[in-house]
């Protein structure tokens, strides 16, 4: 009796806090949609007006373009210097392991604001102009923790010994490295890519001390907002990108059932 | 002597990537703390950024009000999480995972457009103050909450309850069921069972989700900016504002250390009871 209560009581909860965090989103699509400047109800008509302005909106489409580049290899970056150390981390024990780990993993903890200072302040004291390179750069040093802590993680949940039978069958390292080590964390590759990409392309902190004249989209939104003539075309960016992201990630989810799956296979 | 030359090999990218582009920085950074102006050379040194520092009580008490908005919006996140994970772990089987995800949702969705999203609810033409007159409860739009302190918490609240409710998830469901049962069979009302073994095995899980939310709102500017307005600025404000507009180099630098070395501190202590950075070697 007690505990059906409590269920009921939990259900309402969980309802009410759903609603809490998924109503201000959907009130971004919902605007996107809306005939009127102004973001208030009643709502005044449906259009496709916004959207249509969206893909005349040269500056922005630019933004996108610069924060598609900015993730792509900035993630593709950060999952290969971080996958080198997961290895060095999971396979040996070496003299400062825990120094590199411990530096290596500050970025986790360490303020956006204060990274991108750093990182302006070495920028202008070498001389380096500000473009999306230095985003890429900054986006790197954030992500290179994740991609070590996940893939790391998959190693260690593999023995070694797959690696040895390999080498005793008469594999080089090497071989046994591109044939045996990087298939095992494929997987974990491609989930530690994804969250680079998906942090690298919503970053904004880093992005804002790091962009020169080439804005990425976040920094173009934010500087959107002081001017409430614009919100609608924000807006309505903001639901295209929701949509997109969304879209990512069911096809990142169905890329780890399929992974589950096949290791399942792989255990019957 | 192998074994040397492939670790060698596999180190020395990541080693000199992150030597460069990241401890690098923070060394210049402390270098600047003791310049004289933005432009021009670093000598002679001077402690005038420090005096002006240690002369300024609004940055000290900035970066204390900042801290306080911190606990505070760790502590409700945690709290408002709390319930919904014990609920998806205790009293929903196997749909667990799916009613886990459609709440965490929001998450991945853009940082900025959540703030977005408040910023038009609580904007003075706004969706809250429109219920409110709607409800004959106030006579005008007034700028009840946009711009102030409040805004700025009850933006981040909601943007932090989906990180909160993760760890606490995972706490919670590693707590074996038969440990409740053995309570119950011993005697212990549901109370207890509570109070002396669920809070305090998920107590890990309320540690790191109060250190994840606690730690990057310590360094929050973005929405302070956005909702806070004169009132809600935080600490981060004072550094953003030194690079971005005062142009004031060495004292934002000198800024951005002290909240260096805070967070850094923060991070050690409680790294001692939760090391976030332990990978066991299996060779």
């Amino acid at each position: 009796m007690k505990r059906q209560t409590g269920k009921w009581i939990g259900l309402v909860y969980y309802i009410a806090l759903l609603i809490f965090l998924q109503l201000p989103i959907l009130l971004l699509i919902i605007f996107s949609f809306n005939d009127s400047v102004l973001l208030v109800f009643p709502l005044k008509g449906f259009t496709l007006e916004w959207y249509r302005q969206l893909l005349s909106a040269t500056e922005l489409l630019n933004a996108a373009k610069n924060s598609l580049i900015i993730g792509l290899v900035s993630s593709i970056v950060a999952t290969g210097l971080g996958t080198m150390a997961a290895i060095a981390i999971a396979r040996y024990k070496f003299p400062g392991r825990e120094l590199f780990l411990n530096m290596s993993t500050l970025p986790l903890v360490i303020p956006y604001v204060v990274l991108g200072v750093a990182l302006l302040i070495l920028f202008q004291a070498l001389g380096i102009g500000l473009s999306i390179w230095t985003i890429m750069i900054g986006h790197t040093i954030v992500n290179i923790p994740y991609v070590m802590l996940i893939v790391a993680a998959r190693l260690s949940g593999f023995a070694n010994n797959l690696e040895e039978a390999a080498m005793d069958l008469g594999a080089t390292y090497w071989g046994t490295l591109m044939r045996v080590t990087l298939p095992i964390s494929a997987p974990a590759l491609v989930a530690a890519f994804l969250s680079s990409f998906t942090l690298s392309f919503d970053e904004f902190s880093l992005a804002f001390f790091l962009a020169g004249t080439q804005n990425t989209l976040p920094v173009y939104l934010y500087s959107q907002l002081r001017f409430p003539n614009r919100l609608p075309l924000a807006i309505t960016t903001a639901a295209v990108v929701i949509l997109i992201s969304l879209g990512i990630l069911l096809i990142s989810e169905w890329l780890r059932r399929i992974g589950a799956d096949r290791a399942l296979k792989a255990e019957s | 002597m192998e074994n040397k030359r492939r670790l060698f090999f596999l180190m020395t990218p990541p080693s000199i990537w992150l030597l460069v582009f990241f401890m690098a920085p923070l060394l210049i950074m402390v270098l600047y703390t003791f310049k004289e102006s933005t432009f021009g050379s670093f000598l002679p040194f001077t402690w005038e950024n420090y005096e002006q520092f240690a002369q300024t009580p609004s940055f000290f008490r900035l970066l204390l009000d900042s801290s306080w908005l911190a606990l505070l919006t760790a502590a409700l996140s945690i709290l408002l999480a709390f319930p919904v994970a014990y609920y998806l772990v205790f009293y929903t089987g196997a749909r667990r995972i799916t009613l886990l995800t459609l709440l965490i949702l929001p998450a991945w969705t853009s940082f900025l457009l959540r703030v977005l999203a408040w910023k038009v609810i609580l904007g003075s033409n706004g969706l809250l103050n429109q219920g409110l007159i709607g409800l004959g409860l106030i006579q005008e739009g007034v700028p009840l909450l946009l711009y102030s302190k409040a805004a700025v918490l009850i933006t981040l609240v909601y943007v932090w309850i989906p990180f909160a409710a993760l760890p606490l998830f995972a706490a919670m469901e590693r707590i074996d069921p038969r440990l409740h049962e053995a309570a119950q069979d011993l005697g212990a009302s549901p109370g207890q069972t509570f109070w002396r073994v669920t809070l305090p095995l998920t107590m890990p899980g309320i540690a790191s989700g109060f250190f994840f939310v606690f730690i990057p709102t310590l360094g929050e500017w973005v929405t302070p900016s956005l909702v806070g307005g004169v009132d809600g600025i935080m600490y981060g404000n004072l550094i953003q504002d030194q690079f971005a507009r005062a142009l004031n180099w060495p004292l934002g630098a000198l800024l951005s250390m002290v909240l260096l070395v805070l967070v850094a501190t923060f991070s050690y202590i409680f790294n001692k009871f939760i090391p976030i950075t332990e990978v066991p070697v299996s060779t």
